[in-house]
């Protein structure tokens, strides 16, 4: 007989399986709370459990193994209307597998029920130990009695923030028990233990399924945690994560005009090395701006290692008359090296160096190199300072785009004002 | 010589450019994990997207953007390999369940964790066989930062209008290089929208239609029971072994792809009379070749160039133009010539050179001597 909810009374289970009373109560429970199907969300995982899609009424969405609850939870965010349940079925593997996502919408407190049928083994698959299953339960992989004691989802879900967690023993009619979990605003997560008939029976002879449960340090109960619920039809998600008028990413981009000249009648490449937190890729940066404001096509990249506050930073940049389409560099025109740390970066570009400048801090020891080198003190305002300091002098020195160009990106950027312009200009003009 | 002369002249990197087309052109939502190269994307995707949302892995990405495709909306993310690796079987769910998504795949240097700052073009391979039954995942390959533009905007275009996930592939070089950018002159992009359904008839979450994609409604719907899955399953969405219906509705994903792979072949050719030899790149590497022809041709060689946009499922206009020419060369910045392979197998045929790099981008002067006569 079919019912709102199930279109028949003759689910696809085992006989005597728990699977076919989740179902039947869930049914019930959802009836209680005056529901219509077309207002729930069914989520299954991968397992004997999933096959309870065609007998539903409501809608269903049938994903991956493991994966339902992070799928219920992109359902969950997306639905705007208010009034919809979302309920994610799966089984103790599908919960061994995506035990982080079951955490997570804990965690996130997500607005949705999630039903573990938790009958301590993998049916599906002939009827393996899980990360649920207690110790001493037998199963055909642990023929003598699992080794381990079972993840306790219940303590877990709840410490992770939960507003509604009951571990239920999945016999008779616990609709009310359903009823109650699947009211709660925000995460209810609802174990229902469950033993199989085909391999968790035939295993486990003479035991009863509160028995096991109880042994195992895991009965019924119920946890609660009083926090707010987060979803897709929450006033306070659309407050807070919902951004309906967000703007062009062109509408920060400052637009630079062609205001000096350059002397560049050819490509141009430079490398700028030094340490984290010396300013490199500042540097980098406003000579690449300059270089537009002069007319210039320009490209730069930065290098650095993953840990981006240590170590060295280089930065490769290329300028052009012409457009640039390779963007890579081989032996550049040019590098400066205002540390240690850059100077080893660029080393093996420049001992390539047939031609062109280095222009190294006067602290560090010259390689061998076919460049001309220019030293200097860069590092006498501060460390931070001395990459900026060395953008001047390259544009001093080389002549390609005039002082000024660079003057003005430092005063248009704001960098000026935080600088010791002044004392840096005058030991310059003292070199 | 072309100066720049441009008075909207901006430094931009190419990730700006696709997240701002990707979002013009109707996507509204960004979920990711941040990873190397792929953190610009991410970044500016916290300001640009309607609902951005951290997620805590890249399985759990892939799942949460279904989810929220199945409730209409239209998401992106961005990753590289090692992000990528992870998603594989959630791409695949998504598929099947025929809903739209981009993932922008920022190629870095592998296998595993390789080098995250040195880009790569190692990942094609991966998406040529990613799908079980090697069916067919759209990929499209920018390499200029117009394309940057217009590709992002077209891997958009593409997932929605046939409900289905799209790889934007890409690589650090492009995504974290800044450059002068003209963007006064990008083409508009608008945004598409999900082929919708009359509500009066009967729903099918998966009809058979003549146009072979399936109209899309969002769950919940107050009216029409909506059922999504993942397994092989009849035009109802119901769960089925292998029946007639179930393997006829699997094989309908990719002669929807096939379908309509016409519609979105994009190519640059540039070609040169005379010319016998042919220059085949994408991605970074056809900024190399388009420095290497130029070079090539100032110094008196005849050459044609084909620049490859939409990477695969392969066009067949691409042989109908290699077949006029007797030499090829195919340049891609890997060691194991893998586009090259997706074209002729394993043994390449003798008029076909593969210059590939490991490790470094190739330059001009790679292709030039690697494709000397």
């Amino acid at each position: 007989m079919s019912t709102n909810f199930l279109n028949t009374s003759n689910l696809p289970f085992c006989k005597g399986c728990g699977h076919d009373l989740v179902s039947k109560n869930t049914a019930k429970a959802l009836d209680m709370l005056g529901l219509d199907p077309k207002d729930v969300i069914v989520v299954t995982d991968i397992g004997c459990h999933g096959i309870i899609d065609k007998a539903l009424n409501a809608h269903t969405v049938h994903g991956l193994h493991g994966r339902s609850v992070a799928l219920a939870t992109g359902v969950s965010l997306g639905v705007q209307e208010p009034g919809k349940k979302i309920l994610v079925f799966l089984g103790d593997g599908g919960a061994t597998i995506g035990l982080q996502h079951i955490i997570e919408a804990a965690r996130l407190n997500l607005n949705m029920s999630i039903v573990i049928h938790n009958n301590y083994l993998y049916g599906m698959t002939g009827g393996q130990t899980s990360g649920l299953t207690p110790e001493g339960f037998r199963t055909t992989t642990a023929l003598s009695g699992n080794t381990f004691a079972a993840h306790d989802l219940c303590a877990l879900t709840h410490a992770a923030g939960a507003s509604y967690v009951t571990r239920i023993m999945g016999i008779g009619d616990f609709s009310d028990q359903l009823a109650e979990a699947y009211k709660t605003k925000g995460c209810s997560v609802i174990e229902v233990i469950e033993l199989c008939p085909s391999y968790g029976v035939k295993f486990n002879p003479n035991r009863k399924l509160r028995d096991i449960a109880f042994e195992a340090g895991k009965p019924e109960g119920v946890w609660t945690n009083d926090r707010p619920p987060f979803n897709g039809s929450d006033s306070n998600f659309k407050e807070k994560y919902l951004k309906p008028n967000v703007k062009s990413l062109f509408d920060k981009l400052d637009k630079i005009n062609i205001k000096y000249p350059s002397s560049l009648n050819k490509g141009y490449s430079i490398v700028l090395s030094g340490s984290a937190g010396e300013g490199v890729q500042l540097a980098a940066s406003i000579i690449t701006k300059a270089a537009l404001s002069c007319g210039l096509n320009a490209t730069q990249k930065g290098s650095y290692p993953v840990t981006v506050g240590v170590g060295f930073s280089s930065s490769e940049i290329n300028l052009s008359p012409e457009t640039i389409n390779y963007h890579g560099m081989d032996i550049p025109d040019l590098v400066v090296a205002t540390s240690e740390e850059g100077l080893a970066y660029s080393l093996k570009k420049i001992k390539q160096m047939q031609g062109g400048i280095l222009i190294i801090d006067q602290s560090l020891d010259v390689p061998i190199t076919g460049a001309k080198v220019i030293p200097f003190d860069f590092r006498s305002f501060g460390a931070k300072n001395a990459s900026i300091m060395a953008s001047i002098f390259f544009a001093d020195k080389t002549g390609i785009i005039p002082r000024e160009s660079i003057l003005d990106m430092m005063e248009s950027s704001g960098l000026a004002a935080k600088l010791p312009l002044e004392k840096i200009l005058a030991a310059l003009d003292r070199d | 010589m072309q100066k720049n002369n441009s008075q909207e002249s901006v430094l931009i990197d190419g990730s700006r450019l696709m997240i701002e087309a990707m979002a013009r052109a109707g996507a509204d939502t960004f979920i990711g994990y941040p990873i190397t190269p792929a953190n610009l994307l991410y970044l500016y995707a916290t300001q640009r997207f309607e609902l951005m949302l951290p997620a805590p892995d890249e399985i759990t990405t892939i799942q949460w953007m279904t989810g929220l495709a199945a409730t209409g909306r239209i998401p992106v993310t961005a990753t590289s390999f090692p992000g990528f690796a992870l998603m594989i079987e959630s791409i695949n769910m998504a598929y099947m369940m025929e809903l739209p998504m981009v993932i922008v795949l920022a190629q870095r240097l592998g296998p595993a964790t390789g080098t995250a700052t040195c880009g790569a073009q190692g990942d094609i391979a991966l998406l040529r066989g990613m799908y079980s039954g090697g069916f067919s995942i759209p990929v499209f390959s920018p390499s200029a930062y117009s394309d940057s533009w217009t590709m992002a905007g077209e891997a958009v275009r593409v997932a929605i209008k046939l409900r289905t996930p799209v790889v934007l592939l890409t690589s650090k070089e492009e995504v974290m290089t800044h450059k002068n950018f003209d963007i006064s002159h990008l083409p508009e992009i608008t945004a598409t929208q999900m082929k919708g359904f009359d509500l009066a008839d009967e729903y099918r979450t998966y009809a058979n239609t003549e146009d072979k994609i399936p109209p899309f409604l969002a769950v919940p719907n107050n009216k029409h029971q909506i059922r999504i899955t993942a397994s092989t399953h009849d035009t109802k969405g119901i769960l089925q072994h292998s029946t007639e219906e179930a393997i006829d509705n699997t094989l309908r994903l990719q002669e929807k792809t096939m379908k309509y792979l016409d519609d979105f072949t994009h190519y640059d050719l540039d070609e040169q009379a005379g010319a016998t030899k042919l220059l085949i790149s994408f991605g970074i590497t056809a900024l190399a070749a388009l420095d290497a022809v130029n070079r090539m041709r100032t110094s008196g060689e005849k050459i044609s160039l084909l620049t490859i946009k939409t990477l695969l499922p392969v066009p067949p206009v691409y042989y109908e133009i290699m077949d006029k020419y007797s030499n090829i060369i195919i340049a891609e910045e890997n060691s194991t010539a893998q586009y090259s392979k997706i074209l002729f197998g394993d043994r390449l045929p003798k008029n076909v050179t593969h210059i590939g790099t490991f490790g470094r981008m190739i330059t001009p002067s790679d292709i030039i001597n690697g494709g000397a006569e």
